[in-house]
């Protein structure tokens, strides 16, 4: 049973402040995490191969520092770890992303892939199912819980009111939810183990067969056109006073607006 | 084939169980809008079994046109027989613009979708605008956790694809009469695009109001102090007619449920009153309320970024003010 798990690196966007005066984003001594919900896919993959000796293969795109996260990973448990990275891939949206992570994951053997719902960075929850859709496997998203019996998946597939309880035959593609699979630790001895020298193999441009003009900024149908930071409301009424006085000044905001 | 060729705006329609979902007639609102710019029309892709006489309900919220795929294979949603429907339908009528709502289901067809027809996906979009100088769709949309808005182009591919969040755009008021075009598709090899099995549904049952439909809102956030704390905020919610809602802090301590939660990975809300009680006011709160009409912040922090866009905050103990207030609002109410 081979396992890939497909994990990005991301800054911590809770930690990520506005410069108020310039209106830009203060990414200084912001800390670079493994995203949750990739975390948490890593969690239900490390489960499985506690429970059936799977062999769990992590993979990530990005900077050639985002090997940090897949050292993480190994410290927590995964067994293998492949670093996608090419100055060629830069600029990706999620077409070209999928399409990348897709030419990767057909030079790896696997039997299910597991990737977070969405990333914090970018919450667009596209990538799971568009790396499906490019290898021709189903793909279950928003999985609370994940078990393999018999060749098959069993998953807990969250909707707003609902769960469906859905089978598919392996090889196919899940998407985790961040908030079902609390992530183990790193454990000492997976730490040393990870950082040793060439534990993770690396893959660039030309280790891929895919086309230049599915990959990067050429092979993106989107681009940002703009960024910028929302206009602030204006600023209302704020004040301090006894709870007694509060709850008569609020009544009569509510009065006042008609609310009452 | 030039992309100029691609014509309309195709709104996807999330029906479950025969029951549209409010984010569709959204949609159907918005792209009148934008079908008015680009001087087309406004065509609903309804995908089910049995649903053809939804069709009228769609002509009268603004649908110039209805597709309609009433295949038993479409009874309930799976991700693969549902992509098939819908990009058959893109291939056949080269529409310029397809919007879906940004639901769970939505959230995972138009990916997969998007990756077959080989063209570009904007997710989560909070604004959508019609660029004068390309007529190109203008995708606006909060990045890192709200802190930032990108406004994205699809400028080569068609169709230009986004899914909007629910409760962004606002559904249009009249109504335009149940007697609208409607067009069946027939797609044979449906079934065999069948490639999961589903075992269960299991649905929640919620006994309080959607918060995405309550025009009162009292919010808790982790100045709440436990589940004991949002039973006050109940009967303040109850006094005013509304429900409660709850900041992530509040869901991931357990507190309350998650189909209470606002913001970025919850719910969009925009109620008439927003009560925000013990809610700091994280960026990704924010992004999910601050479009309703009045906001009200109780918090004993003074510096609480929620006062920033608060239009009555108050710096004090939730726990002292919300019973008084309880207290103030029933002696209102009594004196009519």
């Amino acid at each position: 049973m081979n396992i890939v798990v497909s994990i990005k690196q991301v800054p911590n966007t809770n930690e990520v402040r506005l410069d108020q005066t310039t209106g830009t984003l203060i990414r200084e001594g912001v800390p670079s995490i493994i995203n949750p919900d990739d975390k948490s896919g890593l969690e239900m993959a490390l489960k499985l191969k506690d429970k059936l000796g799977a062999h769990v293969t992590v993979i990530t795109m990005g900077p050639p520092q985002a090997d940090a996260v897949l050292k993480e990973a190994m410290a927590m448990g995964a067994d293998d770890a492949v670093l996608i990275t090419d100055r060629a891939f830069g600029g990706a949206d999620t077409w070209a992303t999928s399409s990348t992570l897709a030419s990767a994951l057909r030079k790896i053997p696997y039997d299910l892939i597991i990737t977070g719902r969405q990333a914090i960075d970018g919450d667009t929850a596209q990538v799971g199912p568009q790396i499906a859709e490019h290898l021709g496997l189903p793909n279950i998203s928003y999985a609370e819980s994940l078990e393999l019996a018999d060749g098959y998946a069993v998953v807990k597939r969250q909707y707003e009111d609902r769960t469906h309880v859905i089978k598919a035959r392996l090889p196919c593609l899940v998407t985790a939810l961040g908030e079902y699979n609390t992530p183990r630790y790193m454990t000492p001895r997976g730490i040393f183990e990870a950082w040793e020298e060439g534990r993770i193999q690396v893959f660039t441009r030309s280790d891929l067969s895919v086309a230049d003009e599915n990959i990067g900024l050429k092979g993106s149908p989107t681009r940002v056109k703009k960024s910028f930071v929302k206009a602030v409301k204006g600023q209302g009424t704020v004040v301090t006073m006894d709870p007694e006085d509060a709850a008569v000044w609020l009544t009569d905001r509510l009065k006042e607006k008609f609310i009452l | 084939m030039k992309i100029e060729d691609d014509k309309g705006v195709f709104v996807f329609v999330q029906q479950i169980d025969g029951e549209i979902s409010g984010v569709s007639f959204e949609l159907i609102g918005k792209g009148r809008e934008l079908a008015k710019i680009l001087a087309c029309q406004v065509t609903a892709v309804l995908l089910g079994s049995g649903i053809s006489q939804l069709a009228g309900e769609l002509s009268n919220f603004g649908a110039d046109q209805v597709i309609v795929v009433d295949d038993a294979v479409l009874e309930t949603y799976m991700t693969e027989p549902y992509t098939h429907a819908m990009t058959q339908v893109i291939k056949r009528y080269k529409p310029e613009i397809v919007l879906f709502g940004a639901t769970a289901i939505g959230r995972d067809l138009a990916p997969r979708v998007s990756a077959r027809v080989h063209t570009g996906l904007t997710a989560d979009c909070t604004g959508l605008e019609i660029d004068p100088a390309s007529g190109c769709l203008l995708m606006t949309r909060p990045a890192f956790g709200g802190n930032i808005m990108a406004t994205i182009v699809c400028a080569e591919h068609r169709p230009q694809m986004a899914t909007v969040r629910p409760g962004v755009m606002k559904r249009v008021s009249e109504t335009f009469g149940t007697d609208g075009r409607v067009e069946q598709v027939v797609l044979p090899d449906l079934a065999d695009h069948v490639n999961v099995e589903i075992v269960e549904v299991i649905k929640k049952v919620s006994e309080k109001m959607d918060i995405m439909d309550a025009k009162v809102l009292i919010s808790g956030g982790r100045g709440i102090g436990g589940a004991e704390g949002f039973r006050k905020l109940e009967e303040l919610a109850e006094a005013l007619g509304g429900t409660i809602a709850s900041s992530r802090a509040a869901v991931d301590a357990g507190w309350v449920e998650k189909d209470r939660q606002v913001g970025q990975t919850g719910k969009t809300v925009r109620p008439n009153l927003y009560v925000a009680c013990g809610i700091s006011g994280a960026i990704q709160h924010l992004a999910g309320m601050e479009e309703a009409d009045i906001i009200i912040a109780i918090n004993k922090d003074p510096s609480a970024p929620i006062f920033e866009i608060a239009d009555y905050g108050v710096v004090g103990d939730v726990d002292k003010v919300i019973p008084l207030f309880i207290q103030q609002i029933k002696e209102e109410q009594e004196k009519r």
